[in-house]
């Protein structure tokens, strides 16, 4: 289990070895200056990936380990209860955009890269801090790259990759290296992806203001016009039934509801709600993360970089979907000063609660528990000692939640 | 194979009439092909209305309705044929010999023919649809001595027609070769007009490349060979040379750009109309069929998922019905409470346990394939049994070593088999024969192989030259022409007691003793003899990594058994009301782990993990290359799925210590 101490020693090599890297900046800038990084840059995950020292972050769906990528194009792998943290290096692994681990599977971990998609075999039992490059499987598609977004199936048979300049989408039978494009036109490209827990929808989202939702049987899928921008971020309830999106240059929340959660019959489903939840503080919402037992929510708020005390923040939920859907403030997850929130993802499967990590903008990564009884009963958020938790601050801040159809 | 074909309600109900609607398909798709093709041919840069009514009145015109109609007839016998040749199991030949032998087998010369008289057919329809110099074979020309007027050969029309000859012939190598009838299924389900619609630009851009290739070839090959129909056909219709005009075998008459673009967009028609039959008929063939779970009326029983999947006829159905029970397993609740149900008087849990025997049954038979493969190759080729003899030459570097060793295990039986031609590439599955069936194949005669793995490995006839037991020089040389036996067999396919191997030569067969024995002195002399020779060996040696292709060639069946056993294993965990499931679990999970064993140790063997070279642009399938990968991948996740979905409960479960250790690494994710 992951004790405070335990996480600090996660936490601390990332600040060491980041001071190693700033020196490349200089390179990294050229490399810049072609247009796929910043392509890469604009649809990450990671808050201002082309000057972060983290590049990417997954935690593994079933074990206490968590890949990361980093800004000199290495991956490393961290365990709970192993010293040994392997380093993944390979050729074709350049502007590492995203990171997914295999569900039901003890190695395979998926990583997006500038021109190709890799799949690393790290074995769990082997020591070695340096897995050859022929650990890893190289899979390119001529046209479908750079990749940005990345998704296994729950059941970790399929991957899906999407390419911000390919209009199709990649479904990669990823034994077989064989891949099955569907293109649809329309958004001129696929930008994000998350596919729900239970397996049946795949979100893709498109740099226009146009997103898709695929039902993974007959792989059709149905068109949703945002009303303005493109889709950013998104995350899925635990039972695959509420979909949570955040839209480009918008601090609201749309949450579409499916209404086939029984899955009684997968064929017909009614037309999903449409809510909107307004914040009045905080920047636009950048990312968003559900915790998988559907109690708490992360919510990244990009700061204004013009205004000097407009950090981004990360505000947290609690979350209530039944008998209504409902979303109510709890408080505020803060860095050191300075420090800015990057990225964040909630542990798979933490035992006493939820487990947030947050990639800050100084290199680290910390570890935020949240420690509370399945009532959904605020057992109060226990900060670190890097870290404080604002909860003094949300009285101030108004929230409603509002019906649009 | 057409007797069975009768028998079965499905291949008359589901198969046939899947095939008329793709046929039908292409057929309606030739006008547009048509039309796209007589735009192409006709274009002209700087006079486009000119151009476009041209084309609208030839499209119109009676000769370009005439052409439509023989290429209905092209389209149709080409489809006939992807009904009559498709296989679910690709053909692997494992040596260049094999290959050989299949391309000059007398069905595939057949299929050659065929094919040559389509394209000929087709390229005369193009080349009356381009018209101008093209459009007939005798024109007439002013002899150059005399002055008088003659009809005279028209070269360009010849040329083109043989070019349809040529990439006709080449379909058909390619054909072989390629794989081009094997049928594999998709990992994705899609609607059919998605799946066509993503198919199309790959399509167009196979047949693009293909004709390019053609193009390139067929040039060459009528620059240093063009003479000899030219002038057969002159003298045969008593046609003069116009000896005016440039001769095309030489390279100022090829360099001709108009008449190779003519020749490029032609074959690309040609190639464009056949990819696309075979496309739609994939496509349809592959199309999901839902087989009821349980049947409510007894005549439609046989009908029902655990009799289909019982069924050992019918490959296609088999696989179909395999197929609809993973997207059960995965899809659909209401079909997977049908499968947890019990019957109404009894409450026997009939359709769980067929089902699940069947999959079983099938992944233990894989089991036992592996296992005796490695047997087989252990110990670098040694023999290890007498059953294993035939094969050790597969895994021996040297042929030296092996030679003494197995002619000693052939020596006491001179048997008809080992002599018969046919079995060069048709796989000696038969009751007189089974000991020499090479080891890797399930032994077909052991009481542990289920009668559905029966007609599994009857279906395998093509590949059998892996199987099959006689690759040694020596018997081919004293055997007559190996293609020249067993067409019967190779055509009507019927799997058991196959008659065409039994009746060739006998006459080897009875020998006295002393005999034997010079001749197994002549025998050894001969190979060392021949093993020296580049060419032999080249022909004979095996084909990396086929044997292991070979070996799970028909792994989609596996690779569904797994997913639909551990979907269900994992929903019936909350489903299942009974604990129907809960009284197999042991057996399914040590049925699992043993495979698991055995593929991991067959992993370890030399060539079996490498990676196949990806092929960019052909029609041809090579999913079966890495069947082998894929099912390695689903067993793992199929045990993980069943381990993590059970937990601690597993420990529960009675199985025995080393399989319990395996499962608790697979509980700890250390796999």
């Amino acid at each position: 289990q992951f004790t405070r101490d335990t996480l600090k020693g996660h936490s601390r090599p990332e600040s060491s070895s980041r001071s190693a890297f700033l020196d490349q900046r200089d390179t990294l800038w050229m490399r810049r200056l072609l247009c796929s990084d910043e392509m890469v840059a604009e649809f990450s995950q990671m808050l201002d990936w082309s000057d972060s020292a983290l590049r990417s972050f997954a935690w593994h769906p079933h074990t206490d380990k968590f890949a990361v990528a980093l800004l000199d194009d290495s991956i490393r792998i961290y365990k709970s209860n192993s010293s040994a943290t392997p380093t993944l290096k390979h050729r074709c692994q350049r502007s590492v955009c995203a990171l997914q681990w295999k569900p039901l599977c003890g190695s395979a971990l998926a990583v997006a890269c500038q021109s190709c998609l890799l799949i690393w075999h790290v074995d769990p039992t082997s020591l070695s801090t340096r897995p050859s490059s022929g650990c890893a499987q190289v899979l390119s598609h001529p046209g479908h790259s750079p990749i940005t977004s990345i998704a296994w199936s729950p059941t970790g048979s399929l991957l899906v990759s999407a390419s911000p300049v390919d209009t199709g989408m990649m479904v990669w039978d990823v034994a077989a290296e064989s891949a099955v494009p569907l293109q649809r036109v329309g958004g001129g490209g696929v930008t994000y992806l998350s596919w729900s827990p239970d397996g049946s929808r795949l979100l893709a989202a498109t740099p226009s203001a146009l997103f898709r939702v695929w039902e993974t049987r007959m792989w059709t899928c149905e068109r949703w016009p945002c009303l303005k921008g493109s889709c950013q971020s998104a995350c899925w309830s635990p039972d695959g039934g509420c979909l949570l999106l955040s839209m480009q240059g918008e601090r609201v929340i749309y949450a579409l509801t499916f209404s086939d959660l029984t899955g009684m019959n997968n064929n017909t489903y009614g037309p999903p709600f449409l809510f909107s939840l307004s914040l009045s503080v905080g920047g636009e919402v950048c990312s968003l993360s559900w915790d998988p037992r559907g109690e708490r929510l992360a919510v990244l708020l990009k700061g204004d970089s013009q205004a000097v005390n407009h950090p981004s923040v990360i505000a947290v939920f609690k979350t209530r979907s039944s008998p209504v859907f409902e979303l109510l403030p709890c408080g505020f997850v803060m860095g050191e000063a300075g420090a800015e929130p990057r990225f964040m993802q909630f542990h798979p499967h933490f035992q006493h609660g939820a487990l947030l990590t947050v990639c800050w903008s100084d290199g680290r990564i910390s570890h935020v528990p949240f420690y509370f009884s399945s009532a959904g009963l605020l057992g109060g958020d226990s900060p670190q000692q890097a870290l404080a938790s604002n909860t003094a601050d949300h009285s101030s801040n108004k929230l409603y939640t509002e019906q649009i159809s | 194979m057409f007797s069975l074909k009768q028998n079965s309600w499905f291949i008359r109900k589901v198969v046939i009439w899947r095939a008329v609607a793709s046929i039908a398909w292409s057929v309606l798709l030739l006008p547009v092909t048509t039309a796209v093709f007589v735009l192409l041919s006709r274009f002209s840069l700087f006079h486009p209305i000119q151009w476009i009514s041209d084309c609208t009145s030839l499209l119109a015109a009676s000769s370009t309705i005439f052409s439509l109609v023989v290429l209905c007839g092209v389209v149709l016998i080409t489809g006939f044929f992807n009904l009559e040749f498709y296989t679910l199991v690709p053909s692997i030949p494992c040596s260049r010999m094999a290959l050989l032998g299949t391309v000059l087998h007398p069905r595939q010369c057949v299929h050659s023919l065929v094919y040559c008289t389509m394209g000929m057919l087709v390229m005369w329809c193009a080349s009356v649809t381009i018209g101008g110099r093209y459009s007939t074979l005798g024109t007439t020309c002013r002899q150059s001595e005399s002055g008088e007027v003659v009809t005279c050969l028209n070269e360009y029309h010849l040329f083109i027609l043989l070019a349809g000859a040529f990439m006709g012939y080449s379909h058909s190598f390619l054909g072989v070769v390629q794989n081009m009838y094997y049928v594999s299924f998709q990992p994705i389900q899609q609607y059919k007009y998605p799946r066509f619609k993503g198919c199309l630009p790959m399509v167009v851009k196979c047949s693009v490349i293909q004709a390019l290739y053609s193009a390139r070839n067929f040039a060459a090959f009528y620059f240093f060979f063009g003479y000899a129909p030219k002038t057969w056909i002159s003298s045969t219709l008593n046609l003069q040379i116009d000896s005016s005009l440039q001769p095309l075998d030489s390279l100022t008459g090829l360099l001709d750009l108009s008449l190779l673009y003519h020749l490029s967009i032609s074959g690309t028609f040609l190639y464009l109309t056949w990819y696309l039959t075979v496309l739609l008929f994939r496509i349809y063939v592959t199309e999901a069929y839902s087989f009821p779970v349980q049947s409510t009326f007894t005549e439609d029983a046989e009908q029902s998922l655990p009799k289909v999947l019982a069924e050992k006829n019918t490959l296609v159905m088999k696989f179909l019905a395999l197929q609809d029970l993973a997207l059960l397993s995965q899809h659909s609740l209401s079909r997977r409470l049908e499968v947890f149900s019990l019957s109404q008087p009894g409450g026997h849990a009939h359709n769980w346990n067929a089902i699940s025997r069947e999959c079983l049954s099938l992944l233990s038979e894989l089991t036992q394939r592996l296992v005796a493969h490695q047997d087989a190759v252990a110990s670098n080729g040694r023999v290890k049994s007498q059953s294993a003899s035939s094969d050790t030459r597969s895994a021996s570097s040297s042929s030296s070593v092996v030679s003494g060793t197995e002619d000693i295990a052939e020596t006491p039986r001179l048997s008809v088999p080992l002599r018969t031609p046919g079995s060069v590439f048709k796989s000696s599955v038969g009751g007189a024969n089974s000991a020499l069936t090479a080891p890797f194949t399930p032994d077909v005669d052991s009481p542990f192989s289920s009668p559905a793995i029966r007609r599994l490995v009857g279906q395998q006839d093509p590949q059998s030259p892996c199987f099959g037991t006689v690759q040694s020089p020596h018997i081919m040389r004293r055997g007559p022409k190996p293609w020249s036996a067993s067409t019967e067999s190779q055509s009507s396919g019927s799997p058991p007691a196959s008659p065409a191997t039994v009746p060739s030569p006998p006459a080897a067969s009875q020998k006295p003793s002393f005999l034997a024995q010079w001749l197994q002195n002549r025998r050894e002399q001969v190979k060392s003899f021949l093993a020296k020779r580049v060419l032999i060996m080249y022909l004979f040696n095996k084909l990396p990594e086929a044997s292991s292709q070979a070996l799970f060639a028909d792994s989609q069946a596996h690779i569904w058994a797994l997913q639909g056993l551990s979907h269900l294993v994992a929903a019936s965990f909350s489903e299942d009301q009974f604990g129907v499931v809960q009284t197999t679990l042991p057996n399914i999970l040590s049925c699992l782990v043993v495979l698991l064993e055995a593929v991991d140790r067959h992993f370890k063997l030399p060539h079996a993990s490498s990676k196949p070279v990806r092929t960019i642009c052909s029609m041809g399938d090579s999913t079966y290359k890495t069947l082998r990968f894929l099912l390695r991948a689903v067993l793992k996740t199929t045990i993980y799925k069943i381990t993590t979905t059970f937990g601690e409960h597993l420990n529960a479960v009675n199985i025995s210590t080393e399989h319990r250790k395996r499962l608790q690494q697979f509980l700890e994710f250390k796999d």
